[in-house]
């Protein structure tokens, strides 16, 4: 039977961060626990915040649940998080930078060529460009498991554009209006200056030729976008405008955007849409979402594109596993935040070792998502684990093994009363001309008891998530 | 060799449409054999966009047209004086790696058909003769037959009939080399064709193949040679759309169609036809 990390209790005492909370839960009897979960979903819906996260799919009007109970962090924990992750961000811009200029690391044998140039995200327009201040990845995602007081291990990165965030201001947000005496109680750090500083690292990249105090804007796919919601929200946060492709168009070097004042300029372009998408004249011909043209006035200093196209090819699951090499040769550093071992079936020896322990593994595709093509070893059929024999056999390159990791738990509010559940985190990093991190992030809980899978389309919720002041 | 350009293309659109965005790849390349003497752009009506010089050693060139307007001219003219390389890209400055050119597209995706070209040959011993192979091969199986594809057929379909012209030929040479591991791409540019002097409806194009300890050389299965001092190179890409000498698109609801006349003379030829 595996022993799970509980973030609360070690034994019967409570661990330091959780101290206050201890009362605070014994304090609230069962009739005013439910009062009060109904009022948060009362906020929520009147908030409108109800998008499905990361791209998962589903009812996109469908509401995610919210636990009351909050996860906490004492400082020295996250001190150390932020240290790991601000690490990770600037190796992962690093790389970016490099493999569309000369390949240091490439032509150092450190990473396969194939990899890294018939990745599908490797974008070969954008070699040669060399982005403002260097950033490719201006918000880095983080995903992050524990499995023990000093255990974290990343999960995977995400350099495009990470949802959810949205979830860690509003879960803050409902928490503070509903129990007001806690944040008396407790020095919780503040997430709210999140949308300042995400405004404020955007403006710190304006290209080359702008001149002035430079025009953010939120690119988002649409309305019927599963994150509508979350572009929307961060737009009205930040005081900027929220624009379909429709909305801009390219005269001349730089790109503009309608106003009932007439043409603006626009410098930044903060986009919710994937690089395929941005630009017909450059990438698919049939995108009706993009702006024609956008890709020459950006790779001629005319305006910013962030995340900037090309920036997926340092978050695929097979370059993940070479993330700390890259914190080795690019920041001669160790890495403070420990990758899940990972073996790669295209490797002989790892994919011997895979097949003999398929009831043990996970096994991803390298570019799958959203749980598709995945086995979960101990908890498949005789059959499952036989078909993935023949699926890896016949194309290792094609997949990856983890082992199953025991996920920490936090007490969460239940049917019964309170119970522990399993827990992940995403925090969100900024990066632009400093490299900023709000104290929090969103964490997912699986609801189900003694599920692994914190996935909102398989009875995932999300909660607070504390950093204390020290 | 002398060689002077005249290339105009003409959009008409049957409605005035409101604007015009387009991304042109239309200077020669700078690499050894091609020194450009005149050379001019010009779209009427159009504002002078970004311009950059990519990964791959284009220039690429924005341009815009505010609207209304119902018909747009791309002129291009220039005189360039070409020396034969024997087909071999050289003094070319370049950042992208040869191996972002073995990823396959839409229109160069070998299916079994186009595998089948490469039967017997390797790139283990002498690339070289395998992609002269694969060339020869190609042009044997896919006859240079003018209107018998359009612009969105791909290289498996030109096969399966065994017809075409230089892009579908090119587009095959492209999809059997990197069935083989030989980073491969496309090429668009012009071709002195004969001595009349006469015009044609369509630039050329043809296909690159990198060769280990040589570099990029061209193959032009459509003439059954390599690149000499008749050819003008301008861009290059993954295939015939990333290549493209011009990718535009108009706002607005008008019908657009097309017109495209290429001069190309060689000097001595001009001076005689004008005495």
């Amino acid at each position: 039977m595996t022993s799970y990390f509980n973030e609360m209790y070690q034994g019967k005492s409570v661990r330091v961060p959780y101290a206050r909370l201890q009362d605070w839960m014994n304090s609230m009897p069962a009739e005013l626990r439910q009062m009060k979960q109904a009022e948060a979903e009362a906020l929520f819906r009147r908030i409108g915040i109800t998008f499905a996260v990361y791209g998962e799919g589903g009812d996109p009007d469908r509401l995610i649940p919210f636990d009351m109970f909050p996860r906490v962090f004492s400082g020295a924990e996250w001190a150390k998080l932020e240290r790991g992750i601000k690490q990770r961000a600037r190796a992962l811009n690093a790389f970016l930078v490099d493999v569309y200029g000369r390949g240091e690391i490439v032509r150092a044998g450190r990473i396969p060529a194939r990899l890294v140039y018939l990745n599908e995200a490797y974008e070969k327009a954008v070699v040669g460009f060399v982005p403002p201040k260097g950033v490719y990845s201006h918000i880095v995602g983080i995903d992050l498991v524990r499995t023990g007081p000093d255990e974290f291990f990343v999960l995977e990165d995400n350099c495009r554009t990470p949802s959810g965030v949205s979830y860690m201001l509003e879960n803050r947000e409902i928490m503070m209006r509903m129990f007001p005496d806690l944040f008396r109680e407790n020095r919780i750090e503040p997430v709210d200056s999140y949308p300042e500083i995400l405004r404020r690292t955007l403006a710190s990249v304006a290209p080359m030729k702008c001149d002035r105090e430079p025009t953010v804007v939120i690119l988002t796919p649409g309305h019927f976008n599963s994150a509508y919601y979350e572009h929307s929200f961060l737009a009205d946060l930040m005081g900027v405008e929220l624009v379909e492709g429709q909305d801009l168009f390219v005269e001349g070097e730089f790109v503009f955007m309608r106003t009932t004042e007439g043409p603006r300029r626009v410098d930044v372009i903060y986009r919710r849409l994937d690089d395929a998408y941005i630009d017909p004249l450059c990438f698919r011909p049939d995108s009706m979402l993009g702006v024609p043209g956008l890709m020459d006035v950006y790779r001629s200093g005319g305006v910013s594109i962030c995340s900037a196209p090309g920036a997926g090819v340092a978050d695929d699951k097979a370059v993940y596993t070479y993330v700390p090499e890259m914190i080795r040769f690019y920041l001669g550093e160790e890495p403070i935040l420990n990758n899940v071992p990972t073996w790669q079936c295209g490797k002989d020896d790892d994919c011997k070792y895979v097949l003999s322990h398929l009831n043990e593994l996970v096994v991803k595709e390298v570019h799958g998502s959203g749980g598709y093509g995945m086995l979960v070893g101990p908890k498949a059929t005789r059959d499952q684990v036989e078909m993935f024999r023949g699926r890896i056999t016949a194309n290792p390159h094609n997949y990856i093994a983890q082992p199953t990791l025991a996920l920490s738990t936090t007490p969460t509010f239940v049917a019964e009363g309170i119970a522990p559940r399993h827990v992940d985190l995403r925090p969100y990093c900024l990066v632009g001309e400093r490299i900023e991190l709000v104290p929090g992030g969103l964490t997912r809980v699986a609801l189900t008891e003694g599920s692994l899978v914190v996935n909102s389309s398989q009875g995932g919720g999300v909660k607070d998530t504390w950093v204390l002041a020290e | 060799m002398l060689l002077t350009v005249d290339h105009v293309t003409r959009y008409f659109y049957d409605q005035p449409v409101r604007g015009v965005v387009q991304s042109h790849r239309l200077m020669p390349s700078q690499c050894a054999g091609q020194k450009v003497l005149k050379w001019k752009v010009s779209v009427s009506d159009g504002q002078m966009g970004g311009g950059f010089r990519d990964g791959a050693g284009d220039w690429v060139q924005g341009w815009t047209v505010l609207g209304p307007v119902n018909e747009i001219t791309v002129h291009v003219t220039g005189q360039v004086d070409t020396v034969d390389q024997a087909g071999v890209l050289r003094g070319h400055k370049e950042l992208t790696p040869p191996d972002a050119y073995l990823r396959k597209t839409h229109p160069t995706d070998a299916d079994t058909g186009l595998a089948a070209l490469a039967d017997g040959l390797t790139t283990a011993k002498d690339a070289l003769s395998a992609a002269h192979d694969i060339s020869a091969r190609v042009s044997d199986a896919i006859v240079y037959t003018p209107d018998t594809t359009n612009a969105h057929t791909t290289a498996a379909e030109a096969l399966a009939q065994g017809t075409g012209v230089c892009q579908d030929q090119a587009h095959a040479v492209i999809a059997v080399c990197r069935h083989i591991g030989l980073p491969a791409r496309y090429v668009s540019g012009y071709l002195l064709v004969g001595i009349d002097g006469a015009a044609h409806d369509a630039a050329h194009a043809w296909a690159e193949v990198f060769i280990a300890g040589l570099g990029w050389v061209g193959f032009d299965p459509a003439n059954r040679c390599c690149p000499d001092d008749r050819y003008i190179r301008l861009g290059s890409g993954l295939d015939s759309l990333h290549a493209a000498m011009i990718r535009g698109i108009a706002r607005g609801q008008g019908e657009e169609s097309l017109d495209v006349s290429v001069t190309v003379q060689a000097a001595q030829t001009q001076s005689q036809t004008q005495q």
